[in-house]
């Protein structure tokens, strides 16, 4: 049984086929990564998930009913996600960003309310922004604004949240910060979901690893047990080797030698 | 969820910004009655604040009683209501397509409504005001209709689609309108006094007539703050915070047609009312789309009851449009203010 999964999706845009008749379920209480190529469709499937793409066919379903059945607030009240690029509004104050977050618990008479200055509170001291809360959105650091993005989320009080690329344009200092903060969401109990570039930091925090490529899902499951050369290679196309990471022992994806590349037998690329 | 919150800092001091927030929307309100009362005070006879605010609650039949009753106090509740109507479908306009140069004419309905003034006049024989309004308004909500129904035929309503087909069905119209009026120039004649927006020879009746539809899309407008905020960091972060994109698109425009609609079919189109006020209300406001509603819908009348005033003092006996003197008055105000701070965008 799990809260989120999906059933024989066909997502496209326009006329462009993602994907097709894909399946997929996200463990209850995972960490959940998302690997593979450019193009291979694992932001498609993030946002299907999260009910901002219809499906050509197939289904989404949370909590063993199909997701296009509830209402708008009775999604935002189970699963949170974050966007790619979210826009930030010109002029808007950290603290009034993060508050925007609370849009699924208000009515339009109720607009603020101790539980909502609480939760607020409590997301931005997580992300440890509650001292920014003044300052405008606009004057942050990306890891700054990143952090405050994933408070908005917080504030949005879900069991389920959804990444889209949490990690990009960061580098690696803030990268490993914003993925402690999701590891410490996850052992707080919550579902994650998150599309990642970086391999290695993929297995580092994934209890759960999900590799597509084309539009299928090429391999899934803890990622100590599935991340090995050959699925790196069918996966993205590279010769690797893996070896334990020295530091926490999880999979460490080390592309081959250009040289041994060029001369190495197959070489798999396209 | 309990916050043990240690030192009690408040992090987000909500109370601090909103209380200034309230504080300028009262503000902004006392400015508005000493702007109404003004316009019944000013014009081609002045008769005194203190008398004006007096015969407004007691009408004693004297003939500055007279002047006040029959002829400013209608003019300048239309006033109120067209400038509260301009203001809010301006904001309206703004947070929808995410543009702070958007304005309530881009989805045709000026133009609509002219149209249907120039068929009243030409082929109906129509030549009252009031006689105008339903004429006015029929064309100014059709060609919303016909705007989002062109704007809808892809994947979904963006409201980029929606203002090109706007654009078009405005090129159309217009054309349409110019070959009526230079084929009929006794239309012209009648026609061109509607065009230049104006509070001078209103009709109380006409007034009466939108004044329903009007309430209606103010009381939309309001209620859609939230959502529109929560639209405002992109149309996927909005649905995923639980907002309906569609719906909120869809009654947006509703309020826009009512709203815009009503106003124009009452005065005549007023352009730059709509444009500048929710602009420069940022600035006070910040980008919370539920202040800048409110403070749009009274600040507008304030600019719109000041250049009727303006047009009634500077050309007396005589008056000059209200239509033409937002313009002449608003346009440097706005300069100024845009040149001396960077103007809050969205």
């Amino acid at each position: 049984m799990s809260r989120l999964r999906a059933e024989g999706l066909t997502l496209s845009y326009d006329q462009r086929v993602v994907t097709e008749n894909l399946g997929v379920t996200v463990p209850d209480g995972s960490f959940t990564v998302i690997v593979g190529p450019n193009a291979c469709g694992k932001s498609t499937l993030l946002k299907a998930l999260a009910r901002l793409l219809g499906p050509k066919a197939g289904q989404v379903y949370l909590d063993e009913k199909a997701i296009g059945s509830y209402s708008s607030k009775q999604v935002a009240h189970r699963l949170g996600m974050l966007p790619q690029t979210p826009i930030a509004p010109n002029g808007i104050t950290v603290g009034d960003l993060v508050a925007r977050g609370r849009y699924a618990h208000q009515s339009l008479l109720r607009q603020w309310s101790k539980e909502d200055e609480a939760v607020v509170v409590e997301a931005m001291e997580q992300t440890s922004v509650h001292e920014l809360a003044k300052r405008y959105v606009g004057e942050l650091s990306g890891g700054q604004r990143q952090r405050v993005w994933l408070a908005m989320a917080l504030a949005q009080q879900t069991p389920i949240l959804l990444l889209d690329e949490p990690t990009t344009y960061l580098d690696i200092t803030h990268q490993v910060e914003v993925l402690d903060l999701c590891a410490d969401l996850h052992e707080q109990g919550r579902t994650l979901v998150a599309v990642l570039h970086d391999l290695n930091l993929a297995t580092r925090y994934a209890t759960h690893l999900i590799a597509m490529r084309e539009g299928r899902i090429v391999a899934e499951g803890d990622p100590g047990r599935i991340v090995t050369a050959e699925m790196v290679e069918q996966t993205f196309g590279l010769k690797c080797r893996v070896i334990p990471d020295p530091e926490t022992g999880t999979p460490l994806i080390i592309p081959v030698d250009r040289a041994a590349r060029r001369s190495g037998v197959g070489a798999t690329l396209g | 969820m309990a916050v043990t919150a240690d030192p009690p800092v408040r992090t987000r001091d909500r109370g601090g910004r909103d209380s200034l927030r309230l504080t300028g929307l009262l503000l902004a309100l006392v400015l508005l009655g000493v702007v109404v009362v003004a316009s019944l005070a000013f014009g081609a006879k002045f008769i005194p604040f203190g008398e004006s605010w007096r015969l407004w609650w007691d009408n004693d039949g004297s003939s500055n009683a007279a002047i006040i009753h029959d002829l400013r106090l209608p003019r300048t509740m239309v006033g109120l209501m067209v400038g509260a109507a301009l203001g809010l479908s301006g904001a309206l306009m703004q947070a929808l397509t995410l543009n702070p140069l958007a304005e309530p004419g881009l989805l045709g309905v000026n133009l609509g409504a002219a149209t249907g003034v120039v068929l009243a006049i030409a082929f109906f024989g129509i030549t009252t005001i009031s006689g105008y309004v339903w004429f006015a308004f029929a064309g100014a909500a059709l060609t919303s209709v016909v705007v989002f129904l062109l704007g809808n035929t892809g994947r979904s309503a963006t409201p980029d689609r929606q203002i090109l087909a706007g654009i078009a069905i405005t090129t159309v119209m217009g054309s349409g309108i110019y070959a009526i009026l230079v084929l009929r120039p006794e239309v012209f004649n009648k026609y061109r006094f509607w065009e230049v927006g104006s509070l001078g020879d209103v009709s109380v009746s006409a007034g009466w007539r939108v004044a329903p539809f009007v309430a209606i899309g103010i009381g939309l407008a309001l209620a859609l703050g939230p959502a529109l905020n929560a639209l405002a960091m992109g149309e996927e972060t909005g649905r995923a915070l639980g907002a309906h994109v569609m719906r909120t698109r869809l009654l947006g425009m509703l309020a826009v047609t009512l709203l815009c609609g009503g106003a124009t079919a009452v005065v005549g189109p007023i352009y730059f009312v709509g444009l500048a006020v929710p602009h420069m209300t940022r600035m006070f406001t910040g980008p919370d789309q539920r202040w800048i509603l409110l403070y749009s819908m009274v600040l507008a009348p304030v600019l719109l009851l000041l250049a009727d005033i303006i047009g009634r003092v500077i050309t007396a006996p005589s008056e000059l449009q209200v239509g033409i003197v937002t313009a002449f008055v608003g346009a440097p105000v706005f300069i100024v203010l845009a040149r001396r701070r960077r103007l809050a965008q969205l």
